[in-house]
């Protein structure tokens, strides 16, 4: 344990995703041998993120403007969705140009045992927004785990009444990895042979 | 104990860095413990599905100084499909996750007997072998059974008279006589209370005869005692899907 503001620093980027304390205490020591006109740039790059950045209001993804950048496109084929869990996801969909329709980002995966529910993600958004579109196919691509495919088993329970083409990612994708790690082609090819689901 | 082998279900995983992550394991030497899997999250990954929450696995685990590693993994028994294609299933299985973490209060300490409740309750769950939540209530009351808060089902928790009693009591140990009855004291159907002994003796015949308006009332004051016994519910609890 260290004192004060440096121990204050280690302890905020211990919370951040993906760093443990060892790593939090090498960046804290890094910022503290940094110049001071670095960390000012790190420390605009974080205000202005703040500010500007907010989640389009249509499809959840993240967006400086009220609606990003593909659901102003008004070349996107508007009878496709693509469901995932984060806005990387998006992009990592994108590099394949496999898929043509809008996206819906549900903003994680259903996990019980961490108390995210439903209700915690953005699936009655999802609800709404079929409800009053002209929305004919759904593709769920959450991750290839199984808390994504317990997640595609309840949104296509969930969307079986609405009597749309729910389809899931082809089993190309090993279970197990996280979407944002499958390349390119092994992505295109799950697009590809995506299957329909039935339950 | 540089490299060593164990049998485990995975409990919990957390991301780490960039491509790893941190499991939650389960194992039947060694206990609860928590491992390093380098590189899992990587869709072509050495180690597949099988370091995913539900997994029954042979492992192989070096040991670190923070953190084990794990270095290899063979699947035992593979419930993880069944368990996620079917939500139910799935927030089942969440909840005897969570549970069996509470119930192994200190990491590295051997827990035979609540492991073998977590692999036959999954098992039973993969294998749709009974209700899933008569499964997890049974699984809960056997837990809080190992752990030493049994509750008493016929005979008065606190005088020993022989029952069947009208009051169950959370604070008193389960069933309680009219005059060691608490104020706070529930009154269970009958029904009720013999389902939770059917379920804590592992009478499967006399559970699945039950009525769901028993298994209901059974649901409510199993979760109540637990929470009591835990201090804090599980958070998994309320999201159970139960029909
Ligand atoms: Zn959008
Ligand atoms: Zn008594």
């Amino acid at each position: 344990m260290y004192e004060g503001a440096i121990q204050d620093l280690i302890d905020e980027l211990g919370r951040l995703p993906g760093i443990g304390p060892k790593s939090a205490q090498r960046i804290a020591f890094h910022i503290i041998q940094s110049e001071r006109v670095d960390i000012s740039r790190l420390t605009d790059a974080l205000r202005t993120v703040k500010e500007r950045v907010k989640f389009c209001t249509e499809c959840g993804n993240i967006t400086e403007e009220e609606l990003c950048r593909i659901c102003r496109d008004p070349r996107r084929d508007q009878t496709a969705i693509c469901v995932v869990e984060e806005s990387k996801d998006v992009i990592s969909i994108e590099k394949t140009r496999e898929f043509r329709g809008k996206y819906h980002v549900l903003g994680g995966a259903i996990s019980p045992i961490d108390g995210i529910g439903p209700e915690n993600l953005r699936i009655r958004e999802l609800m709404v927004r079929l409800a009053s579109t002209e929305i004919q196919e759904i593709i769920i691509a959450t991750d290839p785990n199984l808390e994504g495919e317990a997640t595609a088993a309840y949104l296509a329970r969930a969307l079986k009444p609405l009597g749309m083409k729910v389809s899931r990612l082809a089993s190309g994708l090993p279970v197990g990895g996280d979407l944002e790690y499958a390349d390119e082609i092994t992505l295109g090819r799950a697009f590809e042979g995506r299957r329909t689901l039935d339950s | 104990m540089a490299v060593y082998r164990d049998q485990a279900v995975v409990l919990r995983t957390q991301k780490l860095g960039e491509a790893d992550r941190i499991i939650t394991l389960f194992t039947k030497e060694h206990g609860r413990l928590r491992a390093v899997a380098k590189g899992v999250r990587r869709t072509k990954s050495k180690f597949g599905a099988r370091l995913e929450p539900t997994s029954f696995v042979d492992l192989q685990l070096y040991a670190g100084k923070t953190f084990d590693i794990v270095t290899q993994a063979q699947s035992i028994e593979n419930f993880g499909e069944a368990l996620a294609t079917d939500y139910k299933n799935w927030t089942t299985a969440n909840s005897i996750l969570e549970a069996a973490e509470r119930f192994t209060e200190n990491e590295h300490e051997p827990a035979l007997q609540q492991f073998n409740l977590v692999v036959g309750a999954l098992r039973a769950l993969a294998h749709d072998t009974y209700d899933s939540s008569l499964i997890l209530d049974a699984y809960l009351l056997r837990s809080l059974g190992v752990a030493g808060f049994a509750p008493s089902m016929t005979t008065c928790s606190k005088c020993d008279l022989p029952g069947p009693h009208k009051y169950f009591s959370l604070v008193g140990g389960g069933s309680v006589c009219v005059d060691c009855r608490p104020s706070a004291a529930a009154t269970p159907a009958p029904q009720t209370l013999s389902l939770m002994a059917n379920l804590m003796t592992g009478d499967w015949n006399g559970a699945v005869e039950s009525e769901p308006r028993s298994r209901r009332e059974a649901s409510g004051l199993i979760a109540a005692y637990l929470q009591w016994h835990l201090e804090r519910g599980l958070r998994s609890l309320p999201l159970v899907e139960r029909i």
